[in-house]
């Protein structure tokens, strides 16, 4: 159980300012996620937290601790790795134990016991005696956390861990990490990764990152209903939210009005007209796509099949509680 | 059209197996020659046979009996393998902070190094002569050791450090985040996964500190000390006017048959060592 505070922290490689001063607290406890573009410097925040690289300046705390200097090992940390990382050589046991047959003064029975109920929540018990090479890409990952799961660890980092596995796997393995996340309820968890449905899914609190800069914190609901900039707008939600300018955007007194497909609807005295470009059907619901005069194409979202043609002219409006106003710097009109 | 291209498929098949044989005799047959030498005594050493005429161990047993042919041989056997023990140990380290602690003037470091196995021996016999009497290990295998080792290194460096460097980064942050010190990273984590990289250089070093000839000359000058390069070189017979080509091909095959079962041993792991480092960069 940690909560960890960053103090103006700035991180960079040579020339680079991969991190330029970031503040960000994180309860005990909690999921946080870690979400943004590729290059948004959210992996190398995740090692800065790890330990793996040193923090150029600021300051980092670990329940009020300064641990700007301390190894990773003596962090209390446990970190999950894209590529899993696992030992080649060593068997599934073997890699589960490494970390603490180098802990000083743990017995055998001990690490066996540790292991066995790591193993038993992850179900890999059958795999113990076996190599990583022997496994499924899904398996391997379980025994990454596995091995996470046994140092008993107060601050659980994942680095996209399912960035690796199919599709199928990928959602299997999720809704394990949101189990785990349950039952280890006083583990802090911080999770990388750059899909938004993940990072909608699992966490307690998002940290939408970009450019090196925290853009906003606050839980899913928070960042999919109050948005604090058109970036976070237009970076959670699927599909994404569509942002429409000029004319009809000065209608609403702001420089660009953003609202997302599912809350538009389709009437005969809908205030926009739109031609159908495309249509793609999804079972449950459907996508409409629309040209009206704006630089993308707008989205909007309906139950059920829709059944327009081509080319169709459709009317639709805006739900107006549900719009978001934009001013010219980016910034939310509320 | 049929037949004339079975011959010619035929031509080519023959072709390739002529130059097969060539090649394996021209690298086989003075060892071939030694062999069949080293069972002949008397005046048969003189006439020229190519296949075996006589049977006789006379030739083995007087090497191992006379002289100091077997202390020899243990001399090149110690040295060896310290050799080949020191260089590694002394690789592995360097080549752990070569390819993974990022430092000012490594690049720099790996040319060095790559330069310095450039020197011939001669060039440096001089400097090494007079290091090894400061240091009080003349006429000692320690002498040996030492300047095998001084040659061998820049090999086996820059072998184990690009072997090192296609090692995952990730699996090194595992350990570090295990509490894995670098010792324990090197000994429980890479050098398992570095076993064929290790066999191919300590084969090869341990081959070198073998066969070497000159060093050994140079720093030894008695025959308790000497290896057996030196040794063979040496051995005289009963008079001054005689060479005892027997007891020196017996003495041969005795100190090239190890190498070779040892090469055959290993030569899966050789094969793969060696192709491990290059083609995955």
């Amino acid at each position: 159980m940690a909560a960890i505070e960053l103090r103006n922290v700035r991180k960079s490689f040579g020339m680079v300012d991969v991190i330029k001063g970031v503040d960000l607290e994180v309860r005990k406890g909690e999921f946080m996620v870690f979400v943004g573009p590729s290059g948004c410097g959210k992996s190398t925040l995740l090692r800065l937290i790890s330990g793996l690289e040193d923090i150029t300046s600021g300051d980092m705390l670990f329940d009020g601790k300064l641990v700007n200097a301390l190894a990773p090992s003596k962090r209390g940390i446990a970190m999950v790795f894209q590529s899993y990382a696992l030992y080649p050589h060593m068997t599934v046991y073997e890699n589960m134990a490494f970390g603490l047959t180098l802990e000083k003064g743990k017995g055998k029975e001990e690490i066996r016991q540790r292991v066995e109920k790591a193993a038993d929540m992850l179900q890999i018990r059958q795999y113990l005696d076996r190599l990583p090479k022997q496994l499924s890409g899904g398996q391997r990952q379980r025994v990454a956390i596995g091995r996470a799961i046994t140092r008993d660890p107060k601050v659980f980092l994942f680095d996209e861990p399912l960035s690796n596995l199919d599709a199928a796997l990928r959602v299997a393995t999720r809704i394990e990490i949101a189990k785990l996340h349950e039952s280890m309820d006083h583990v802090t968890m911080i999770y990388v990764t750059h899909d938004q449905v993940e990072a909608m899914t699992l966490a307690d609190r998002i940290c939408v990152l970009r450019d090196g800069y925290v853009e906003q914190v606050g839980t899913p609901m928070e960042l999919y209903e109050r948005p604090d900039s058109i970036f976070v707008a237009g970076f959670i939600g699927s599909p994404k939210m569509n942002f429409i300018a000029g004319d009809k955007a000065e209608k609403f007194g702001c420089k660009t009005l953003g609202i997302r497909g599912e809350h538009m609807d389709v009437s005969a005295d809908g205030i926009w007209e739109g031609t159908v470009i495309h249509t793609e059907n999804l079972g449950a619901d459907s996508y409409v796509y629309l040209d009206m005069g704006q630089e993308e194409p707008i989205v909007v979202r309906l139950d059920g099949t829709a059944t327009y043609q081509s080319g169709a002219v459709v009317k639709v409006s805006p739900q107006e509680e549900r719009i978001h106003r934009f001013d010219a710097d980016g910034k939310p009109i509320r | 059209m049929g037949a004339t291209f079975d011959l010619w498929k035929a031509t080519k098949w023959v072709l390739f197996y002529l130059l097969v044989a060539v090649i394996v005799v021209v690298s086989v047959f003075p060892f071939y020659y030694a062999i069949l030498t080293s069972f002949k005594t008397g005046t048969a050493l003189f006439q020229v046979n190519y296949w075996p005429t006589s049977f006789s161990l006379d030739n083995y047993w007087n090497v191992l009996n006379s002289g100091s042919f077997p202390r020899n041989l243990l001399n090149s056997i110690f040295v060896s393998s310290v050799t080949v023990i020191l260089a590694l140990f002394l690789a592995i380290t360097a080549s752990f902070a070569l390819a993974r602690v990022r430092f000012r003037g490594r690049g720099l470091l790996l040319l060095t190094i790559l330069g310095i196995s450039m020197f011939p021996q001669m060039a440096v016999l001089a400097g090494l002569f007079e290091v090894i009497r400061a240091l009080g290990i003349y006429n000692t295998p320690w002498a040996l050791i030492f300047s095998y080792t001084i040659f061998t290194l820049p090999f086996t460096v820059w072998v184990l450090t690009t072997f090192m460097r296609d090692l995952p980064v990730e699996i090194e942050e595992a350990a570090i985040v295990d509490g894995a010190s670098p010792w324990v990273i090197i000994t429980r984590v890479f050098m398992p996964l570095m076993w064929p990289a290790l066999v191919t250089t300590g084969i090869l070093a341990f081959i070198g500190a073998w066969n070497e000839f000159l060093f050994a000359l140079t720093f030894t000058s008695n025959n308790d000390t000497r290896t057996v390069p030196v040794a063979i070189a040496l051995l005289s017979g009963s008079t001054q006017y005689e060479i005892p080509w027997g007891n020196i091909m017996a003495a041969s095959v005795i100190v090239t048959v190890p190498l070779v079962i040892l090469v055959l041993v290993f030569q899966r792991k050789i094969v793969s060592g060696l192709t491990a480092g290059g083609v995955k960069g």
